[in-house]
């Protein structure tokens, strides 16, 4: 399961091959990666489908969400601040926070995928967590393209096929509580925090302090204040600590052989 | 769950979905160093974990504005267990539904 990939090594050759050839060794071991992440993650678009109708969506909102924001975190946010009462500035402030690393996924896939008009548009659209790991995990620049693009397309797909289904079963389902769909969604945020919170470097360690201060905040704020703003108080206070925190960014596997990066402010300042 | 107002939801639907899509294009479009910065990297990982753990914190133990402990709390226990086991997310997300369904079945939990 590759729901957080965290920020994947970056691969400074550019491509050359406008095709990638399917004979090709490397590049029929991605897709083969791709087609598993695929399925792995296209499954769980049945729990979306189903916590957005609980949450109170109807059946086009909830597809919309599948077909057009198209990155799971921002959705299963978007649909619990909706679902809490939140306002429409909540929601939109929370799904795009939380949507913000898929811009510097952006940044490192956009160099090796060489796309160009509505290639590059739809290179965007497939930017997420899976079709970057897998992508930037293959050794040349054929495999590094069928990896980002079986991996997007594929997940694209049997993402929205299960979020229909979801949303189906949701509907027929009736009262969500009764299912215990509530505890679900809390599960499916966990889920998708988890493995970016373990680990035994000091990234992770960081991390996990973040996700208590994260957490505690939000519980002590909830009395206090609309629904939704917990949730973005917490990213404030991420933004903070992130700011202010002198950088170590151990997490960088080219830290060591980049010259640039272990000369730039921030690093090696303890 | 009470239906929510269309128009809102509709309205939050697509703007935060456009906020999305704009937020990926950009990063294909932007010069490659002027985020290429580890403490811009660094921070936006933080700020996804606080979301999260945000996340899992309101949806486990709030409801009506305010702090309330049941039935999901022992679920996402359930959701923990699973997790440290290395289960798949369907899996992990299912026995938490699951978890409190019975509970709730059973009289136990509300």
């Amino acid at each position: 399961m590759v729901v957080g990939p965290g920020y994947p090594r970056r691969v400074s050759d550019s491509p050359t091959a406008p095709v990638p050839d399917r004979r090709d060794p490397a590049v029929r071991a991605a897709i083969r990666t791709a087609l598993s992440v695929s399925v792995a993650t296209g499954l769980y678009g049945v729990s979306f489908g189903a916590l957005a109708v609980a949450a109170g969506l109807d059946l086009p909102q909830t597809m919309v969400l599948s077909l057009v924001m198209f990155s799971g975190g921002s959705q299963f946010a978007a649909v619990g601040v909706l679902g809490a009462g939140g306002a429409v500035g909540a929601v939109v402030a929370t799904a795009g926070l939380l949507g913000a690393r898929n811009g510097l996924y952006g940044v490192q896939v956009s160099g090796l995928l060489d796309a160009r008009g509505w290639r590059r548009l739809l290179a965007a659209h497939l930017t997420i967590d899976e079709s970057t790991a897998v992508g930037t995990a293959q050794r040349t620049p054929a495999a590094i393209r069928a990896g980002f693009w079986w991996t997007g397309a594929g997940v694209f797909v049997l993402w929205n096929a299960f979020t229909l289904a979801g949303a189906l079963l949701g509907d027929a389902l009736g009262d969500p509580r009764r299912y215990g769909l509530d505890a679900a969604a809390a599960a499916a945020f966990l889920a998708l925090l988890w493995p970016r919170v373990t680990g035994h470097d000091r990234a992770a360690r960081t991390a996990r302090w973040v996700a208590l201060a994260a957490a505690a905040s939000a519980l002590l704020l909830t009395p206090v204040v609309p629904a939704g703003v917990p949730v973005l108080g917490a990213a404030v206070l991420a933004l903070v600590i992130g700011v202010l925190t002198p950088g170590d960014d151990e997490r960088s596997p080219e830290a060591t052989i980049r010259p640039d990066r272990l000369t730039g402010p921030g690093e090696d300042t303890r | 769950m009470t239906p929510l107002d269309r128009t809102a939801a509709w309205l939050a639907v697509l703007a935060s979905s456009a906020l999305v899509y704009a937020t990926k294009l950009a990063g294909h479009l932007v010069p490659r160093r002027l985020l290429d910065n580890p403490r811009i990297t660094r921070t936006a990982a933080l700020v996804t974990v606080a979301l999260l753990a945000a996340l899992v914190a309101v949806q486990t133990a709030t409801g009506a504005g305010s702090v309330q402990w049941d039935a999901r709390l022992a679920a996402l226990a359930v959701a923990a267990v699973a997790l440290v086991l290395r289960a798949p997310f369907i899996v992990v997300v299912v026995l938490a539904a699951v978890g409190a369904a019975v509970l709730r079945g059973l009289g136990w939990m509300s």
